[in-house]
């Protein structure tokens, strides 16, 4: 029995576009179509089972489906996508569901392409050091798959477990080790992907530039609007002779802001450079069991790598720095196990929070390192003024901030100061010169911010470039752009 | 993240405590990376995070469990990786425990399942009736090959034959009430649980434990009134019938706790030890003095390797020279976060240990796992199995008699570490390896 349309759209927390009737009119139709074309577990369409779809790792924001496909071949994705754009329906791609930013939200119109069972590795070459991967691999996935052999794959994501390389892609991820080797677009070489219309292309190689235009720079950071990833070519490196993080403990956020300025002005380039504050020492060590500093009110985590003597000649210099800086304790871990330990309370951070509040709004904003001490006391203040918790987690050596702002999402006015909260502090990133996303993407977090860094002509000849892959505007169309210039978009098409 | 329960709802204790660890979460999305059926079928439905969200909206509305929840919870093995991965710190063994039961409540199987159910909750926990079973099935093993290929029934009752052992071992008296008295100086006193099924597959398992403690100088107690520890119904959704086991329990050794006093409620197999720790919370609203009794109960209750560790263990054998792989039952390792000891025991007992690849993934047994699942149950036996071999052992130790089994008839031997143990302190070799 056809379900009245209205069953479906349960949840509208963000202000989406327009679903288009006739599509949701003939949804037992179009899920016929797909059932006809997939495996029979690859489609989902029953509402109970379409729930779980409705979001991902920015869970304040939902939206069932129409239906979920789960194709396990590039022809299979390919064969929906000639479907869904003959038939004019909108497609969100989605990889393991973890963006902070809402990349996978998905409309009451759209279908849901998820890539998960496509987790194949299918090609490593370790002579000419590159990896060919199924979209729906995880990052840590591949460096599990060349380890043994002595080689890694760098950016590596605080979701790196879980976060699949079509999604690491899409984002253009980073990570704490990205610093020294670059974020996803600097280790790329090569990409399959389905266009809106169904043709399947091989965009790179196996080398480090391409003939013409720079496709890969294109698609990489695209967020799902240009094309449908299935498979990628990345770089693996040999992994570093050896490595050793070291733990410093500051009396204010401040001044472990201006440290931080200090070692990356002196010219090195540790590996990763990571601070935390008090909260998420806390939080974070609880979980990881570190030996972080609890009496700190922040942290940098420093990690340096390279034969023993380079380590020590490195971590002296970084020591001396931080002594400038009236640290309460230095550590370096002695061990493999107590680094392990060290990165586990990182990685889990954004986790670890939910240990003090049942919902946070993860930033991921860049501002230039020299302002970090201004930006963190501002932040500071304005937790203050919104009366809400804030822990800072991030990549300051590349000046990538992640402040977490705790939130009840029971209470809806205090989901409503966090998101205020936020939007000032990204707004804050671009005045200090810096930008909206380091590594999160856009998505329909931070779309109705676009035009605080972007001029009306900027964003417009983005617009174009969209519209050139996706002239439907079918691919993803609820993100990155303000909502009234995507529906805008949308509209003109049809 | 955000849940919808109204006042009323959250009077209940159970949906209160749902509740609770529900607002845990925060979907980050980080425990679908160590699920094993996540893994398998790539489907967020199948990954911790998706039950979590079915279980929440089926809560939140009070809807009957129907077919569409029902598939994925029961696709659930209970083996609590996530737990071991989550940042955030849910409870994902309560909220699924939570659900199993609701789904029992609210939602009627077909009839074979419904049978199938029942039959195993009444067997596997009554030894004498399970010994039964199987000396029946054995005379009809050989028309295994005549069962329909496909079915769900089918391919059922195919794995239950084929978990069927071809040689059962007599039964035997080291399951029966009684006191092991400590050689030498008494240092502690226990209670041991001498489980269910284990005690009719592999009763030599009970043997090592007991002449291992009682050559250590512990006083061993098999109380009487403790039998099935209840995780087999209790993973079933079978409220009522865990609870009335783990009452015989609590109630065994408590008395035991007065008389003479206990030093430990000792667990040989993990499976059984995650579900004793877990008491004190089943037993959270029960009045007095049953709350207080089983809070205590879970206190005292520990792993065999977690009180060989605290008595210093010593071999009194030269060292074997054999390469032992180390299979972390996940009720060891993610129910009660025992990695360490058991390794570091075959290590001093003079075994080279080796870890497989994937070493948290689930081999697939999960108490009645594979038999209700059997096609799942086999392609994360059989990835299992490849890892282990992949070590090159000469056999593989485990703390679990359902790991045990599963992975039996593998090609490798596969024996209980306390068996390794007790044989490196003078006991015999372990049957699996004769």
């Amino acid at each position: 029995m056809p379900r009245p349309a209205g069953e479906i759209i349960l949840t509208n927390m963000i202000n989406q576009p327009e679903p288009k009737a006739e599509i949701l009119a003939r949804r037992d139709t179009i899920v016929a179509a797909f059932r006809g074309m997939l495996p029979p577990e690859a489609v989902i369409a029953e509402p109970i089972r379409l729930r779980p779809y409705e979001t991902d790792g920015l869970s304040a924001y939902r939206q069932p489906p129409l239906a979920v496909v789960l194709p396990e071949t590039t022809e299979q994705v390919a064969a929906v996508m000639r479907y869904c754009h003959a038939e004019g329906i909108r497609v969100v791609p989605r990889g393991a569901g973890t963006s902070l930013s809402g990349g996978a939200l998905p409309m009451a119109d759209a279908v849901v392409v998820g890539l998960m069972k496509m987790n194949r590795i299918l090609d490593i070459d370790y002579a000419d050091r590159c990896a060919t991967v199924q979209a729906g691999v995880t990052n840590i996935g591949i460096t599990d798959a060349v380890q043994g052999r002595g080689f890694f794959y760098a950016p590596d994501p605080s979701s790196q477990l879980a976060c699949m390389i079509g999604g690491n892609v899409n984002m253009n991820s980073g990570g704490a080790h990205c610093l020294k080797y670059g974020v996803t677009a600097n280790n790329l070489l090569g990409l399959k992907i389905v266009t809106a219309e169904g043709d399947v292309l091989n965009i790179g190689g196996r080398h480090l530039d391409a003939a013409g235009y720079d496709w890969l720079g294109l698609l990489t950071g695209s967020e799902g609007q240009l094309a449908v990833i299935t498979e990628v070519t990345v770089r693996i490196l040999r992994s570093p002779e050896g490595a050793r993080a070291m733990l410093a403990a500051f009396r204010s956020n401040e001044i472990a802001g201006a440290c931080v300025d200090s070692i990356i002005s002196s010219g090195i380039i540790p590996v990763a450079l990571e601070f935390m504050d008090r909260p998420a020492i806390h939080a974070c060590e609880d979980f990881a069991h570190a030996g972080y500093p609890l009496d700190a009110e922040a942290m940098l985590i420093i990690e340096v790598e390279g034969s023993s003597e380079e380590q020590d000649a490195l971590l002296a210099r970084i020591r001396a720095i931080c002594e400038q800086h009236d640290p309460i304790s230095m550590k370096v871990s002695q061990s493999a196990e107590e680094s392990l330990a060290i990165w586990k309370g990182r990685k889990g951070a954004f986790g670890a929070i939910g240990r003090i509040s049942p919902d946070y709004l993860c930033m991921d904003g860049v501002i230039p390192t020299s302002r970090l001490p201004e930006v963190l006391r501002r932040i500071g203040e304005m937790g203050d003024v919104y009366g809400l918790k804030v822990a800072n987690i991030f990549h300051a050596g590349d000046g990538n901030l992640h402040p977490l702002i705790m939130f009840d999402a029971n209470d809806p006015e205090s989901f409503r100061k966090a998101e205020q909260f936020g939007a000032d502090i990204l707004k804050l990133c671009v005045e200090m010169g810096g930008c909206l996303t380091g590594e999160h993407g856009v998505g329909v977090e931070k779309r109705d911010l676009m035009p605080v860094q972007f001029k009306a002509e900027e964003l417009e000849q983005q617009r174009r470039i969209k519209t050139a892959f996706d002239p439907d505007w079918l691919l993803n169309p609820n993100k990155v752009f303000p909502l009234a210039a995507s529906s805008e978009r949308s509209a003109r098409t049809h | 993240m955000q849940t919808n329960f109204t006042a009323e709802q959250l009077r209940d204790p159970e949906t209160s405590a749902a509740n609770q660890v529900l607002r845990t979460c925060v979907h980050c999305g980080l425990c679908t990376a160590t699920c094993p059926t996540f893994l398998l079928l790539g489907d967020e439905l199948d990954s911790p995070r998706g039950r979590i969200y079915l279980i929440k909206d089926m809560l939140e509305a009070q809807r009957p469990a129907t077919e569409d929840v029902v598939r994925h919870i029961d696709r659930c093995l209970s083996c609590l990786a996530c737990m071991t991965t989550c940042p955030s710190g849910v409870n994902y063994m309560h909220l699924v425990d939570h659900a199993r039961t609701y789904i029992e409540r609210t939602y009627r199987r077909p009839w074979h399942e419904r049978a199938l159910r029942a039959g195993l909750g009444t067997v596997l926990p009554r030894p004498w009736l399970f010994r039964l079973t199987l000396l029946g099935a054995r005379l009809i093993r050989p028309m295994t090959g005549l069962l329909p290929r496909g079915g769900m029934l089918g391919e059922r009752v195919r794995a239950m034959l084929e978990l069927t052992p071809t040689r059962l071992p007599h039964s035997n008296s080291a399951n029966t009430q009684q006191v092991y008295r400590a050689q030498g100086a008494r240092r502690a006193r226990i209670a041991l649980l001498t489980g269910c099924a284990q005690q009719v597959l592999a009763p030599e398992i009970n043997q090592a434990t007991i002449r291992l403690l009682t050559r250590l100088g512990v006083e061993v107690v098999v109380a009487p009134g403790a039998g099935c520890c209840g995780a087999l119904t209790h993973h079933m959704g079978q409220h009522d019938a865990a609870m009335t086991s783990a009452r015989a329990n609590i109630a065994a050794w408590s008395d035991q706790l007065k008389e003479e006093g206990l030093d430990a409620v000792v667990v040989n197999a993990s499976g059984c030890g995650t579900m004793v720790k877990d008491y004190g919370f089943m037993f959270r609203t029960e009045p007095e003095p049953w709350r207080s009794n089983a809070e205590q109960i879970s206190a005292l209750a520990c792993d065999v390797s977690e009180l060989l560790s605290r008595l210093n263990y010593e071999p009194t054998r030269a060292p074997p020279g054999l390469t032992v792989a180390y299979h972390s039952a996940c009720s060891l390792q993610h129910g009660q976060r025992i990695t360490a000891e058991p390794k570091a025991l075959l290590q001093r007992a003079g075994f080279t240990v080796v870890e497989p690849a994937e070493p948290h993934i689930c081999c697939g047994s999960a108490g009645t796992y594979n038999i209700l699942q059997p096609a799942l149950a086999s392609r994360l036996r059989k990835r299992k199995l490849d890892n282990l071999r992949a070590t090159t052992p000469d056999l593989v130790a485990a703390g679990n008699i359902g790991c045990i089994t599963q992975l039996s008839g593998g090609g490798l031997p596969v024996v209980h570490t306390v068996e390794l143990l007790d044989w490196m302190a003078g006991g015999p070799v372990p049957e699996a390896m004769a």
